[in-house]
Order: C-alpha cells, then sequence, then structure tokens
C-alpha cells in the first residue's frame, strides 16, 4: 500500500522555500516598478475645499498626481458594494479617490506615482489639501444619537436592519420562572496581518493585457472586478496572489482602491506600477472590525435551561459598507453556538461612523456572539447558584438530534442547519483536559498563598465551508509529477501541503510528487476566495473529486494496456499494477503518455504516444467521443450549506491583586473539525486563533478621540501580544466528520479565536468574584471595576 | 538630485558598494538595491522585528538603520543563515521540522534572532527561548512552535559541534 497521507501531520511543502528566505511576497515583485504613494484624508469628515500639487510638480522623478478629477470611466463610479443584501436598505462604498467629501481619517485623496516611494511620498508632502471639516460622528453612542450623519442621505445613520425570528421569544421570556437581563460590549480590533496589503501591476499595451498582482485573498474576485472597472476584457486580465503575509480576513475585500488605481494608473503611464502598504496606511484605511454593543434578554427554568432569548444589537460599520452586513448577521446566528435557544429573537442596526470601515476581521461577528452568548450561560449560572459547565450542559444540542435545524438564515443565505457534532463529549472532553472538577481545590491551595485565581470556559459552533463553490485541475505529467491548481488563494494555511495531501491520497501517488498552485488565474479561473474556515472544505473536497476522476480515466486507460478490468486495478507509489498479479503493472507516468496520442514526439516518453507507436484498434477515433486528451481532470464542489465545527475553550487565570494584571496560566482547546487532513497544521491554525483571541481578549483595541483620530496606528500602542502574552495552549480533538462533503472535512482557521473574550471574561470574573460584561479589558479597567464593585458592596 | 553615499558592505560574505542617498533605510538598500528580499519589513518603526538582521553579529532592526550608518559592517541576513552547503540552516531546519511558521513574513526576523541568541546560549531552556523570541510579532501561529523552533534548533546546533569536534 503506500503510505497514507490523509491525516498525516507532516512537514510544510511550502517552507523549505519561506525559512530560506525565498518566498516572493508582494513588494519582493517588480524591483522596477514605479512606486506609488497616496495622500490622506487627516480629518475623519470633512469637504475638500482645494487640492494644490504645484509645489510637488518639481519633485524629480514624478511621473503623475492623480486627483478624483481625473479618474475616468467606470474608475470613477463609487467602488462595488460586494454582498448586497435586502436589509441592507443604506449601502454606501467609497470612492477610489475622495470625491469631495473625505468620511474617515486615512481616506486617499490623491495619488502620487514617482520613481521610488521615497520620491512618492516627498511628493506627497508637498501636496496641499483644504479641507472643510464637518462634525464627524465617531462610536456607537454618536451613531445612534445621530445628531450628525456620516452621509448626507443617511440622516439616521443606520445602514442596516435586520429582525429574525423564530417562535414568541417576547412571550417565552415573560413566561419564564427567571429571567434576566445583560448589556455587553465587545471593542473594536483589527486583523492586522504582519504584510500589509499591496498591489502591482503591469500593463502590455502590445498586446493590451493586464497582469495585476495582489496581496488579496481573492485573486479571481479581483480579476473580476478589475476588468469590470477597468473596462479589459476578462480574458486580458491576470491576477496572482503571490505568497501573502496574512489575511485574517482584511485582503478579502476588494477591489480596494488602490487595487483598482494601481492598474489604472499602469494602463495609463504605460509603466509597471506598484504600492506597498505601510503600517500606519494599514491602520487607517485598510478595515477593522469586532465593535458591538449587546443587550439580552433571557428567560429560563430551574436547571438554567433556555425558554426564550432575546438579543438586540448595534454594529459599528464605520464609514462604508463594501462588504454588506456579513459580520452581524453572523452575530446574530452564531451566537447560538451548541445551543437550543427555547424561543428565540435577534434583532442588529448597523450604523455609520466616521471611521475605519469594518469587514470581517478572523471569526467575523462570532467573537461577539460567543461573548453574548457565553457571558449570558454564565450569568445564569450565577443567578441560579449552579454549575456554568452544567448549566450550558442542559442546554446543548444532542448528536442524537443531529442535523438540528435552528430555522434561521445563515451569512450564505441558506438554512442555518448544524450537520454534526457530539457537544456533550465536546464539553466533557475539556472539563477533564483543564481539570473543570478538581478546580476548586486548586482555588483554596491558591488563595491560602495569597494568590487569586479563576477558570472559564466557552464553547462555540461555527459554521465554515461556505459555498458557493470551489473547482480544482489536476494533471499528471509525462515526468509522473502531478500538479493540482485550485483557485482559491493562500496566506499561511499551508495549502501547498493539504491539497497535495489529498491528491496523493487519492492518486496514490508520493506527496513529494505533487506540487499545487492556489490564487493564480492562470492557472484556475473559477474561484471564490480564502474566508470563513473554507479552504480545507471547499478546495480540498474540489481536489479529491478531480483527483478521482483522474484516477479513474488512469485506470481505465492501464487496463486497456494491461488487458485487464479497472477494477482490478490499484494504484501503489505512482504504479498502476495488477492486484495480486507481480509484474502486471504500468507507471502513472506511462499512462500520462498514453493519455495524449500524439502525431509528434518530442522526447523519448513522447514517442511511446505517436501514431505508429500505439497499438489498439483502428476501428474507433484516437480519442474517444466523451474522452479528452491527457491525464487530466477539472471538477468542482459545491456544498447544499455550510458545514459546522465546533469546540470548547477553558482558561485558568490568575489577577494580580495588587496591580490588576491579569495572567493566563492554562488555557486548553477542545476542538473539532470534523477529519483532519494534516494534524499539525490544524494545531497550528488553533494556536495562532487564541493568540489572536488572548490579544483581543486582554491587550488590543483600536482606539479613536472623539474627532475621529485613530489614537493608536502603530504597533507601540495597539497592543499585539509577543510570545510573553501567550500562554501555552493545550489541545485536544474530537473528530466528528461531516457527512456533507466527499472527505468528512469541516474549516479550521477561525475557531481558535472565537471563545477567546467570552473564556477569558468567564475565568476573570470567577477570580474577581464581579460579573465582567466588557471586553477587553486592561489591568487599569479590571483595578476600576474593582474600585467599583468594592463600593457597592459597602453600600 | 539627491547626493549618494558610496557606502561598503559585506552582506552574507560578499562585499558589495552601494552608491545611495543618506536616508536610504538599510532594509530598503538589502531589498531593492541588493535584492535580497529576504528580510522583511513589518510595521518601519522597530516594532514587529521582521526586518532584523545581524550587524556584525548584533541582530538590529534595519528599517531603523540607515545604510551609510553601517559603512563597513558585515550584515548578515536570513539568506545568509544557510547551512555551508548552501542547504537550510539549523535555525531554518528547526522552523521547517516544528512548523514554526505560518504566512512565513516574519520569520526572516526569527531565524537571524534566535542565530545570534544561540551563539550566546547553546542551551537554554523553554523560558529561554520564549524570551529570546521576546522582541519580534508573529501573528500567525501563537509562538507556540516558534518556542519549539528554538529548543530545536539549539539541539541542531548542538549535534553539529559535537560532530565538528569529532
Amino acid at each position: 500500500m503506500t503510505t497514507r497521507m490523509f491525516g498525516e501531520p507532516i512537514a510544510r511543502l511550502e517552507d523549505p522555500r519561506l525559512v530560506g528566505g525565498h518566498g516572493r511576497y508582494l513588494d519582493d515583485l517588480g524591483p522596477q516598478a514605479l512606486a506609488a504613494a497616496f495622500v490622506r484624508s487627516p480629518h475623519a469628515h470633512a469637504r475638500i475645499a482645494d487640492i494644490d500639487a504645484a509645489e510637488a510638480l518639481e519633485v524629480p522623478g514624478l511621473a503623475a498626481i492623480y486627483t478624483y478629477e481625473d479618474l475616468d470611466g467606470r474608475v470613477a463610479e463609487p467602488l462595488p458594494l460586494l454582498i448586497p443584501h435586502p436589509d441592507l436598505h443604506a449601502p454606501r462604498t467609497a470612492y477610489p479617490l475622495a470625491n469631495g467629501v473625505v468620511r474617515h481619517v486615512g481616506e486617499p485623496v490623491v495619488m502620487v506615482v514617482a520613481g521610488d516611494r521615497y520620491l512618492a511620498e516627498d511628493a506627497c508632502e508637498r501636496i496641499r489639501v483644504a479641507y472643510d471639516p464637518l462634525p464627524p460622528v465617531v462610536g456607537i453612542q454618536a451613531a445612534v444619537r445621530a445628531e450628525h450623519a456620516v452621509h448626507d442621505d443617511v440622516p439616521d445613520n443606520v445602514a442596516a436592519h435586520m429582525v429574525q425570528e423564530v417562535g414568541d421569544a417576547r412571550a417565552a421570556i415573560a413566561a419564564a420562572p427567571h429571567r434576566l437581563e445583560l448589556d455587553l460590549e465587545i471593542e473594536r480590533s483589527a486583523s492586522m496581518p504582519l504584510e500589509g496589503k499591496g498591489v502591482y501591476a503591469r500593463w502590455d499595451a502590445a498586446d493590451r493585457s493586464l497582469r495585476v498582482y495582489s496581496s488579496t485573498q481573492t485573486s479571481t474576485s479581483v480579476r473580476f472586478a478589475l476588468a469590470a472597472k477597468l473596462e479589459v476584457p476578462v480574458d486580458r486580465v491576470e491576477v496572482v496572489a503571490p505568497d501573502v503575509g496574512g489575511g485574517f480576513g482584511v485582503k478579502i475585500v476588494h477591489p480596494w482602491p488602490e487595487e483598482v488605481l494601481v492598474p489604472w494608473a499602469a494602463m495609463r503611464l504605460g509603466r509597471e506600477v506598484k504600492w506597498v502598504e505601510d503600517r500606519r496606511e494599514h491602520f487607517v484605511s485598510s478595515a477593522h472590525e469586532r465593535g458591538q454593543r449587546h443587550k439580552v434578554r433571557v428567560g429560563f427554568d430551574d436547571d438554567g435551561r433556555l425558554l426564550g432569548l432575546e438579543v438586540e444589537f448595534l454594529h459599528d460599520n464605520g464609514a462604508y459598507t463594501p462588504y454588506g452586513i456579513i459580520v452581524p448577521i453572523i452575530t446574530s446566528t452564531q451566537l447560538l453556538g451548541p445551543y437550543k435557544p427555547g424561543a428565540y429573537r435577534v434583532e442588529f442596526r448597523s450604523l455609520y461612523s466616521n471611521t475605519v470601515t469594518v469587514t470581517p476581521y478572523r471569526g467575523a461577528g462570532r467573537p461577539q456572539g460567543a461573548f453574548a452568548m457565553e457571558r449570558t450561560m454564565d450569568a445564569i449560572a450565577g443567578h441560579l447558584g449552579r454549575d456554568r459547565a452544567e448549566v450550558r450542559e442542559v442546554n446543548l444540542i444532542r448528536p442524537e438530534e443531529m442535523p438540528y435545524d435552528h430555522r434561521l438564515v445563515f451569512q450564505d443565505g441558506r438554512p442555518l442547519i448544524y450537520d454534526s457534532g457530539d457537544y456533550p463529549t465536546s464539553l466533557q472532553k475539556l472539563k477533564k483536559l483543564v481539570g473543570w472538577d478538581e478546580f476548586e481545590a486548586y482555588r483554596e491551595q491558591a488563595l491560602a498563598e495569597g494568590r487569586r485565581v479563576g477558570i472559564g470556559l466557552a464553547c462555540y459552533v461555527e459554521g465554515t465551508g461556505v459555498g458557493p463553490y470551489e473547482g480544482a485541475h489536476v494533471r499528471v505529467e509525462t515526468n509522473g509529477k502531478v500538479v493540482v491548481a485550485t483557485g482559491l488563494t493562500t496566506q499561511g494555511q499551508g495549502h501547498e501541503t493539504v491539497f497535495a495531501q489529498v491528491a496523493a491520497e487519492e492518486l496514490g501517488v508520493p506527496v513529494a510528487d505533487v506540487s499545487v498552485v492556489t490564487g493564480d488565474t492562470r492557472r484556475f479561473k473559477y474561484a471564490v476566495g480564502t474566508f470563513a474556515s473554507r479552504a480545507a472544505v471547499m478546495s480540498g473536497n474540489a481536489v479529491a473529486l478531480a483527483a478521482r476522476k483522474v484516477r479513474a480515466k488512469a485506470l481505465r486507460i492501464a487496463g486497456e494496456a494491461l488487458e485487464v478490468d479497472p477494477g482490478d486495478l490499484e494504484v501503489v507509489d505512482g504504479v498502476i499494477r495488477v492486484r495480486g498479479v507481480p509484474d502486471a503493472e504500468i507507471p502513472l507516468k506511462t499512462v500520462a503518455v498514453l493519455a495524449n496520442p500524439l502525431r509528434y514526439a518530442f522526447d523519448e516518453e513522447a514517442r511511446r504516444a505517436t501514431q505508429f507507436a500505439v497499438g489498439g484498434g483502428v476501428e474507433r477515433p484516437p480519442v474517444a467521443d466523451e474522452d479528452e486528451p491527457g491525464l487530466e481532470a477539472t471538477d468542482y464542489y459545491s456544498p447544499l450549506r455550510s458545514t459546522f465545527a465546533n469546540g470548547v475553550h477553558a482558561a485558568v487565570v490568575e489577577t494580580d491583586p495588587e496591580t490588576a494584571e491579569v495572567r493566563i496560566l492554562r488555557y486548553c482547546v477542545l476542538h473539532d473539525c470534523g477529519r483532519l487532513i494534516n494534524p499539525r497544521i490544524v494545531e497550528g491554525q488553533i494556536h495562532g486563533g487564541v493568540a489572536q483571541g488572548v490579544g483581543g481578549a486582554l491587550y488590543e483595541r483600536i482606539v479613536y478621540d472623539e474627532n475621529g483620530q485613530l489614537l493608536n496606528a502603530s504597533f507601540m500602542d495597539f497592543l499585539m501580544p509577543y510570545a510573553s502574552e501567550v500562554p501555552k495552549v493545550e489541545t485536544d480533538h474530537l473528530e466528528t466528520p461531516s457527512p456533507l462533503n466527499p472527505l468528512g472535512v469541516k474549516g479550521a482557521g477561525e475557531a481558535g479565536v472565537i471563545p477567546g473574550a467570552a473564556v477569558l471574561a468567564s475565568a476573570i470574573s470567577d477570580a474577581e468574584g464581579f460579573f465582567v460584561d466588557r471586553m477587553p479589558i486592561s489591568p487599569s479597567e479590571l483595578w476600576e471595576l474593582r474600585g467599583r464593585h468594592a463600593r457597592k458592596g459597602d453600600g | 538630485m539627491e547626493p549618494l553615499h558610496e557606502t561598503r558592505l559585506l552582506v552574507n560574505g560578499v562585499p558589495h558598494t552601494v552608491r545611495v542617498p543618506a536616508r536610504r533605510l538599510l532594509a530598503d538598500c538589502l531589498r531593492h538595491d541588493l535584492g535580497l528580499t529576504g528580510t522583511h519589513v513589518g510595521c518601519e518603526h522597530g516594532v514587529c522585528g521582521a526586518c532584523t538582521v545581524l550587524v556584525d553579529g548584533q541582530p538590529m532592526r534595519s528599517c531603523l538603520l540607515f545604510t551609510v550608518s553601517v559603512e563597513g559592517a558585515e550584515i548578515t541576513t536570513t539568506e545568509g543563515c544557510r547551512a555551508a552547503d548552501g542547504g537550510l540552516g539549523p535555525v531554518q531546519r528547526a522552523f521547517l521540522e516544528c512548523h514554526g511558521l505560518q504566512c512565513g513574513f516574519c520569520t526572516p526576523g526569527f531565524v537571524t534572532t534566535i542565530t545570534a541568541y544561540l551563539r550566546e546560549h547553546p542551551d537554554p531552556s523553554e523560558q529561554d527561548a520564549r524570551e529570546a523570541i521576546g522582541g519580534n510579532l508573529c501573528r500567525c501561529t501563537g509562538y507556540q512552535n516558534i518556542v519549539a523552533s528554538v529548543l530545536r534548533a539549539a539541539e541542531l546546533l548542538r549535534s553539529e559541534s559535537r560532530e565538528g569536534a569529532r
């Protein structure tokens, strides 16, 4: 048998290139390209009175200066609304360069192209833009009050309003024996990949074709968007995502202003143009997420069983809505986690503010949802004086209730039906891993040493692998190498490895013989993108399906060559053999030669496929009606709906009695994403997610002042965790296969981050003895909370 | 035009003479003038550590150094952290073996930092390893496997030096 490849924790195939310093990231390309830089708004809200570029014209090496007035054709129109929704009644998107009004600090106003970035920025500094400031709307409170509007024609600042209800939640709550009401808030954070965005464009004027490299999570969709914007036939546009230095959601948005303007400028100038986002630009002009305020009303019985749940929340979408209302839709549906809510009503408003646009950041609304739900579970346990795990346990959907239909509409417009999962076992395994039942003894012991410790837990369910589809092309070369191409992109998830594992397993070839290309429209034109923990599910299955087609074709051709029934054949290490008959075999590479009947030989292998070399009957054509030349196939995977992964996290924290510093002593993860293609890579995804969860709970927040100035737009001030802040992550797995796809896999990309704020709020509350209702929490905030609760206690 | 300054650098053992403006950052010089794109720029203000290179053996942030200020210095980038035979160096191998990277953008700064650290601390504990990488940001890995990579690299280096002594 061929060594099993699916499920093995093999080392990554992309790593020799990346660790050796030979990755090809966006700014590693096009050393000869002109550089673009942008003059960006210093105001949160202002009218542009005048732009004076006279002084900039003296900068040596200047190639062009563009303002909105210079834009033409569809480039002068607003950027696309990527995901329209009937409840998004007032969508607004930005222009590539501000058209008269700026609506957040960082909005691009003028584009400069020069010999290099130093010179381009010299020119930017010499451009004088006069602004008439307008009153800014900053924060959810101000947006709701609507004393001022972000968009003149949206006076209430409400972009979207959505309600979903199953049963009569208000009546169920009113009739319940116990009721609670909670206000829960999560602040803004951001994806913050180590590599910012970047675009590099090459226009071939003679060929009238455009190649664009972009640090994006979706090259295929950028291609279609650019073809439409620039009015170039789509077949004349190629978009390549090179090595991408992290995405975490922010790079799924497209086309960014710069993504349109850089190729547009390259076409006008007939020169290669490149723009590489600097860190400050990334802070003030890409995207943020997470800022939401939730009001939860819940009714429950004596055991803590939910009878009715009503959630109303406000979502700050920033200045524009290019990505629609995906984030609040996800919160409103994924908030339910592994629980049966009884009757459920959810209502949200998505609000404009004069801040950077909000689009998905890893977790995409789920961390807020998990925070709202899990804090509610803890509040119920506190109210009833019951164990927090026990209250969760009574509310869990049981495995025998799968598939479980919540009767809601999910983010893909399809029903929210959980496909599989064993939530009680997940919870049991996590309790065992963290030692939930033994914690009181530890708490006593710690207290005796004068230490204050607490434990928390949080569950989540994550809809992964949303459609509509992904595809893959698998080809066996005449040298026996296998080349796989899929259209979605890679930002560090190890797709070159896991898709190679899938193809190797399906075809029966060594994984070292398989190479994978992602995110290159020259190689695969149809795809959606890498987001929503969908790559392994979508492209993983597409690769499997395409490889199965190739295998079937190989067996058919080999069967003819060996004069046996294809059903008697097996493929082992790249050789097709007749089961149980030694020496009756033919290498896959020879089958690849035979699969392409030739007239002309170009090498020794090819000679075997030429017309006087092949045998076979002359009564049928060399390529049969239903057949195509080549040992290759394309197939697509398009799921009926999403598949749902789940997990439970627990954390043990110690809070300093003097400084209120929070130290995470233990962090435990139970994770179920169905069958694992590569456990080591899944584990890595969890680690990274947990680090971002810890960051979002204790350190990271985007801080705006009342004027809409972003106060912490640097890595000095926006605190992302270093190694010293991330605890050791202890993991355990459960593998409940998905019945929805051939491989039985579920997505794993976002899971680690989802319950971070919820689990740490739970643990801190447990250590401190009061309820934390807002995250992130800093030591000074915790210290103030202590004071407030002590005073309340005195009173 | 800006005046250019002739500056000599010994980069990964190869002598170079570049003519650069006084404000040319070392990171840009290495990446764009010498084509050594293994060094990455993550924040441009010395916080993330992705651009770390060794200047006369010491880890320094090449986004905070002017090229002209390191005239005559010996610079080692991640490309220079390879083994003598041109294969991956011990720190790079350790990252590969331990899944110490995901997107790989921050990795060059870790490789150079750890290379310098292990020269002076051949046998770190797990806690030491964590502190050694405490000045570099990674957004993908949660550092779990980078800590493991430091320990594995130390092991590889120790076994190399044992073999060398034999």
